[in-house]
């Protein structure tokens, strides 16, 4: 039997590395300044390629470091803990996608080109928020040589400025994933939706109209991939967003005073601050697991593990930022605080890809019905 | 015995499981106490006395012991293998648990050679039970506190004062005891000493306690003149307190030493899992129920969290923060979840939820008896509610309440 959680000296190198990179590049002044932003932040872009965080789980033959899944996880973490809004998870996503869907020829056009900095993104999500990802009413039919698309796409994250989408589509009613290139979406087809998360730029992408080459078809479709690299992802990103939300939480309770006590002396805002504590400690022990697994290929329990990191961290998250505005009182209430971001952060993080119920439900048979 | 090959280990191991299969006690036709804290008759007592005594009498107990006290002088790990296979196979645990972990590691660490020849072999066959008498009613957490009075009168102390949560109180012949004897010195620590004192003397009473499940687990002990010999004193006057703390060491397993045998009967998640397949609610198992099965799998995950937890916390580089949250949280965490798990296993049974220890009740009535118990440990060694306070002041750096 493996280890239950194992970290590698990489791993501790990039946590160590991406947290400070991220204290220094995404200060909450930067944070405020970006909400609702226009344009990604072209130039942490480029520096996070020279890194090559996006090479980390890409093969070695294509040009990445081939470190596996498990090494983006202290990234997006520390991106998480500092409210980082960044392409970058879709991106990894993206390739991720590419490597475990992509025809040999897709790898070799795409990956290298990913690696060194190509934004790709995911639209998956339809606009009956269903989480099934291969439950899709979008359409791909095949005419005169080409896909022709339609259908409606939505919570595609910085479409405007991606090189490319993967897009979930039925083909013969079959799931499947196609490639679409930002030359081939008109920009009428592109609109900005508004989301509670105003660090993420959302938008939703309406597939009428376009049209793409037979070739852009992704020759497989691994949807459980996808999943998977987007749970544990999230996943990440909470950890690192409990982490802030913790920080935040004890500073205010560590200056505020009421009654001529330092609120932090009330047991009503001490006991429920240790109760996020613990949530984060036990959310980050599940996801790390789920890191662990994954890398040993353990599909079975990478997928318990994943489904209750996902699950303890959505509701402990959403917890975290609805205590963090309740303790800075009146504060709390001004768009100025600083607790609202963290809220916002945890509700978008709980409501994608499945929030605290729906992983419970598919872990039931998992957990209960099996015997032996 | 230096070099033990795997080889030996193993087929150490099959004879370990072999004897354990055919020696395990039958079912006493009454509800074994989960803990040593809660034995509460005499039926229970002697039950576990006597399958404590077989499992000596077999050689595994003690075995890292010294041969010349009773132990069999073996490498640690034979020990440890006899342990794992009594809490594999869940047999019955060892009822003389303070001495087993506690009061005989400290004297094989810290007593004389008389002691050693007096005790240990005792400790081992639970010919001797021990107890303990730190706590008082007025010192519970604050130890340091204790006021029970030991003053020397000739060969003898006197001792009077009281002693509260004895376990085994009424069956122990002897106490591991802090006890006060100067008021005088540099702070409240230096007038206190430790005695191996003998429990059946005149003026030691201990009153047995009724606990909230309606059993008796423990007591309040009495002292009323109590004269004990002299020679029960552990090192000098004064050295009291420095050796509670090395018995607390022991207690709460920072140091390694005890005797081996296993304490508890381990409550896990999956036990209240198996039960969902028995009990019913409005005519199937309980585990078909949506909402059970819900709370079944969040129990679950907060379980695998707190499992992992020891494992993350070996990796420092993944504790930056806030390094002493896991450390320092451990009991609470530990304790909260059994109480949730045991409140869950009751409230899956329909009607018979309501039902008490009992032929008529699932199980005996064994999990409403759990729940209950299970307050010892959210209670004992500092509330779940001081837990908090210590984890929000040590560990996140709020200030004090």
């Amino acid at each position: 039997m493996s280890d239950q959680i194992a970290f590698s000296e990489e791993q501790a190198m990039l946590l160590d590395t991406a947290t400070e990179f991220c204290r220094k590049h995404s200060p909450i002044e930067t944070v405020r300044a970006r909400l609702g932003a226009d344009q990604i932040d072209a130039a942490t872009w480029q520096e996070i390629t020279e890194l090559g965080w996006l090479g980390i789980n890409v093969a070695e033959e294509f040009g990445g470091l081939g470190l596996g899944l498990s090494c983006v996880v202290p990234v997006a973490e520390s991106m998480g803990r500092y409210l980082m809004g960044s392409p970058y998870s879709g991106a990894i996503i993206a390739s991720e996608c590419l490597a475990t869907s992509g025809s040999r020829t897709q790898k070799e056009e795409w990956l290298p080109k990913i690696v060194s900095g190509a934004i790709g993104s995911m639209a998956l999500t339809e606009p009956n928020g269903s989480w099934l990802l291969d439950e899709i009413g979008a359409q791909a039919v095949e005419r005169a040589d080409r896909l022709e698309l339609s259908g409606t796409k939505c919570f595609v994250t910085d479409a405007d400025t991606s090189d490319f989408c993967i897009v979930s589509v039925n083909v013969e009613a079959q799931a499947r994933l196609v490639l679409v290139k930002r030359e081939q979406i008109p920009a009428g087809n592109l609109h900005r939706e508004v989301v509670i998360d105003e660090t993420r730029r959302s938008y939703q992408l309406d597939l009428d109209g376009i049209t793409v080459p037979l070739d852009q078809l992704l020759k497989g479709s691994d949807f459980q991939a996808i999943e998977f690299a987007s749970l544990l992802l999230l996943s990440a990103e909470i950890a690192g967003g409990l982490v802030g939300s913790i920080h935040t939480i004890v500073e205010y309770l560590n200056t505020r005073k009421a009654f001529d006590k330092v609120i932090g002396s009330y047991q009503a805002l001490k006991h429920p601050t240790v109760k996020i504590l613990l949530d984060l400690e036990a959310m980050r022990s599940h996801l790390y697991h789920a890191a662990t697994r994954l890398a040993e290929g353990n599909t079975d329990e990478a997928e318990v593990a994943l489904r209750m990191a996902k699950a303890h961290g959505s509701a402990a998250f959403a917890f975290a930022g609805d205590r963090a505005v309740q303790f800075h009182g009146g504060f709390g209430f001004t768009y100025d605080c600083d607790a609202q971001l963290y809220l916002r952060r945890a509700l978008w993080c709980q409501y994608q890809f499945g929030d605290e119920a729906y992983h419970r439900h598919l872990l039931e048979p998992m957990l209960l019905d099996q015997t032996g | 015995m230096t070099n033990t090959t795997d080889i030996e280990l193993n087929e150490f191991r099959e004879g370990v499981s072999a004897w354990f299969n055919e020696n395990k006690p039958s079912d006493p036709g009454f509800l074994l106490p989960e803990t040593f804290m809660e034995v509460g008759t005499d039926l229970q007592f002697e039950f576990l006395r006597d399958w404590q005594r077989k499992v000596y009498e077999a050689g595994y107990l003690g075995m890292a012991w010294p041969e010349e006290y009773g132990g069999r002088g073996m490498p640690q790990v034979f020990q440890d293998i006899a342990t794992q296979e009594m809490a594999s196979q869940r047999l019955p645990f060892m009822p003389n648990t303070i001495g087993l972990n506690w009061a005989g590691p400290l004297i094989l660490k810290m007593g004389t050679e008389e002691d050693k020849q007096k005790y240990i072999k005792n400790i081992l066959s639970a010919e001797d039970i021990w107890c303990q008498g730190f706590s008082e009613p007025e010192a519970g957490s604050d130890l340091g506190n204790s006021q029970c009075r030991a003053v020397r009168d000739g060969d003898d102390y006197v001792i009077n004062g009281s002693k509260i949560w004895t376990s085994l109180g009424t069956y122990a012949k002897y106490m591991i005891l802090l006890a006060r004897t100067s008021s005088s010195g540099a702070n409240k620590y230096a007038g206190l000493s430790y005695f191996l004192a003998p429990m059946q003397v005149e003026g030691i009473d201990p009153k047995p306690i009724q606990k909230l499940t309606g059993e008796y687990g423990f007591c309040q002990t009495y002292f009323d003149d109590a004269r004990i010999p002299a020679d029960c004193l552990m090192g000098s006057e004064g050295d009291g307190w420095n050796i509670a703390m090395v018995t607390l060491t022991f207690e709460r397993g920072a140091t390694g030493g005890q005797a081996g045998g296993i304490a508890t009967m381990e409550l896990s998640i999956n036990d209240v899992v198996e039960l969902s397949r028995r009990a019913m609610r409005n005519g199937k198992p309980a585990i078909e129920d949506p909402h059970i099965r819900s709370q079944l799998v969040q129990l679950m995950t907060e379980s695998r969290g707190n499992q992992l937890m020891s494992a993350r916390a070996r990796i420092p580089a993944l504790a930056t923060d806030w390094p002493a949250a896991v450390p320092l949280s451990g009991k609470l965490r530990g304790s909260e979840l059994k109480r949730r798990m045991c409140q869950l296993a009751v409230s899956l049974q329909g009607a018979n939820g309501a039902r008490f220890v009992s032929e008529e009740a699932i199980d005996g009535g064994k999990w409403q008896r759990s729940y209950f118990n299970s307050f010892s440990g959210t209670i004992g060694g500092g509330t779940s509610e001081i837990q908090h306070n210590i984890v929000g002041e040590r560990v996140l750096g709020l200030p004090k309440s």
